[in-house]
């Protein structure tokens, strides 16, 4: 007998985790680990956490982590990688941080082609301070600064910052995934691999949006949670992969 | 050389291999410069998308154990203020130059000397200060640029090199020190943990005791680099009787109003903080035993004539200020006609 599900190297053990019962964070947090590990990647791993819920991941990753300024992961990763190529650098973000406060480092950083990673969690809302309103929130989504339900007139419409950023050239991979189901957890798995591999390969930016639920602050029970995502969320954000430049890129590189 | 090209000059010996920058006039030659050299000897020049973007880059590099410098003018310092709070609570090593100009708002780009609360009061948010270096010369700049990365190393802190346009657009002769070999070893920072543990940068202290211990061990930190690093010049002071207190190109512009006086017969002279942050009160307190009158001059409204009076509280003298702010340069007759007039009244 071979024990398959094994604990990842680079996640910490005997931690009691601060997410909420059915907060999509650990689900990724695994895989990231699990990816680091399968990979050979951990031992110059160097992962930006953002000011939010996951600030903390350090409690759980067991390799370098920096935290961030909100809205600077991709900021603090371009100089992290820039001084020193030889680090994988993975920046960690949310909604709220890559796609509000961190627009403008997003969109420069991916339009550098930062030979980063990013993984970005989706979960429409701000989740550390309360449940506000993000950028990613639906129309009519009733949150703690949109109690009525988002409203297009007065709030805007939801922002699709991946689908942007994958046309810029130096966007080598992208794509949007789902947490909601075992099925979502293999294909984000996938995804992130496959971003990594864009790094590991030097082939330039990559970027998974991770479509994640957040129970607490939508006000439903972790069940829900993923139906919503499946019913709801997905209408705006379809899943499926938005860019994938690798084969030109490694034309380009000979 | 032009001084803003000597403090990158001057940065890159000191083993400086990467710059963030934005541009921003009085100093866009500094990033200039490094463009032109950075990548040439292997080292990391970028042009970011805002000053906030260079600054946390900074912090990226800085995490890595890289010698790491960015440059701005008044309005962008504003904007990197989010993150040399960040460095201070992270306590990595940066040396960020400000070359002033006239404010607030975006003012104008003459030279001024409106940031020095902003400078030596920690600018950001939370319980902080940074240390401040304030070069008068195409040489200082030269010496105190290397020295600003080796502090910023010793202490684990982000050093402000200030000047204005004055400073940056000059030319003097100077000479620069041999190229920087031997870099301190930083076993803080985070290269990816290897077989090693693995490690954490983080400003995010939630328990409140800790919290305190660290702002006291900051505190701790300051007061070691005052006791160790607090840096002036005393110029005719030796039979002076009246004393001016005044730095960077203001104090360039006293020295020549002194030059004037004396000749007059004024027994005036210049005390002028090298270091405007850790502040050489001692220096005050020890020249106040002899002297009861000083007069500081600053192309400001009255910013560090506020530290002049805190070093002094104790004391029984006179302490005058005359100011121009607004990026209006004032001349030697200028200062030496309101030397005149203090002196007289004394």
């Amino acid at each position: 007998m071979e024990l398959i599900n094994k604990w990842p190297e680079y996640h910490k053990k005997d931690v009691v985790s601060h997410y909420c019962p059915g907060c999509g964070h650990g689900i990724v947090h695994r895989i990231v680990a699990e990816l680091l590990e399968e990979m050979d990647l951990g031992k110059k791993a160097y992962l930006v956490c953002p000011a939010g819920c996951a600030v903390l991941a350090y409690n759980y990753f067991d390799f370098d982590v920096i935290e961030s300024a909100h809205g600077r992961g991709t900021a603090i990763a371009t100089g992290a990688k820039r001084a020193n190529p030889k680090l994988f650098v993975i920046s960690y973000q949310g909604d709220g941080d890559l796609s509000a406060i961190g627009t403008a480092e997003t969109i420069h950083s991916a339009n550098r082609g930062e030979n980063i990673c990013v993984v970005f969690i989706n979960n429409a809302v701000y989740g550390m301070t309360g449940g506000q309103m993000a950028p990613t929130s639906l129309i009519g989504q009733s949150t703690t600064t949109s109690p009525a339900g988002r409203n297009s007139e007065v709030d805007g419409y939801p922002l699709h910052i991946t689908d942007i950023v994958a046309q810029f050239p130096g966007v080598v991979y992208a794509e949007r995934v789902s947490v909601s189901s075992p099925a979502g957890v293999k294909k984000t798995k996938k995804a992130i691999r496959n971003a990594f591999e864009t790094q590991q390969e030097g082939l330039g930016y990559s970027i998974v949006e991770v479509l994640s639920p957040c129970p607490t602050n939508w006000k439903m029970d972790p069940v829900k949670s993923c139906k919503w995502i499946d019913e709801e969320m997905v209408k705006e954000y379809k899943p499926g992969l938005l860019t994938d430049k690798r084969e030109e890129k490694r034309k380009e590189k000979g | 050389m032009s001084g803003n090209h000597c403090i990158a000059e001057a940065a890159i010996r000191a083993g400086c291999r990467c710059y963030f920058g934005y541009p921003i006039t009085p100093q866009n030659e500094l990033g200039e410069y490094m463009a032109m050299n950075m990548r040439k000897n292997g080292g990391v020049f970028l042009q970011s998308e805002s000053e906030t973007a260079a600054i946390n880059m900074v912090i990226g590099a800085a995490s890595t154990g890289a010698r790491v410098m960015t440059s701005s003018s008044s309005p962008g310092v504003s904007l990197k203020q989010e993150g040399l709070s960040f460095l201070s609570g992270f306590e990595f090593p940066a040396v960020i130059v400000n070359m002033m100009r006239g404010g607030p708002g975006l003012g104008n780009i003459a030279p001024a000397q409106g940031d020095y609360f902003q400078s030596t009061r920690g600018g950001g948010h939370g319980d902080y200060r940074t240390p401040v270096l304030a070069p008068a010369s195409v040489q200082e700049l030269a010496d105190l640029t290397v020295k600003a990365f080796d502090l910023a190393d010793k202490y684990r802190t982000p050093i402000l090199l200030v000047g204005d346009g004055m400073m940056g657009q000059m030319k003097e002769p100077v000479v620069f020190p041999e190229p920087v070999t031997n870099l301190p070893v930083k076993p803080w920072a985070l290269k990816g943990r290897g077989d090693g543990p693995s490690r954490y940068q983080a400003s995010l202290i939630l328990d409140g005791l800790e919290m305190e211990r660290h702002n006291w061990k900051l505190v701790r930190k300051y007061k070691e680099i005052a006791e160790q690093e607090t840096l002036f010049e005393l110029y005719m002071m030796d039979d002076a009787e009246f004393a001016v207190v005044a730095y960077g190109t203001t104090a360039r512009i006293a020295k020549g109003a002194i030059k004037r006086a004396r000749k007059d017969g004024l027994k005036v002279g210049l005390i002028r903080p090298i270091t405007l942050f850790p502040f050489p009160d001692k220096i005050l307190q020890k020249v106040a035993q002899k002297i009861k009158n000083f007069l500081v001059f600053e192309m400001s409204t009255g910013q560090m004539v506020e530290d002049v009076r805190l070093a002094l509280e104790d004391e029984r003298v006179v302490i005058d200020f005359h100011g121009r702010p607004g990026g209006i340069i004032p001349t030697p007759i200028e200062f030496s006609r309101v030397i005149h007039r203090y002196y007289r009244r004394m």
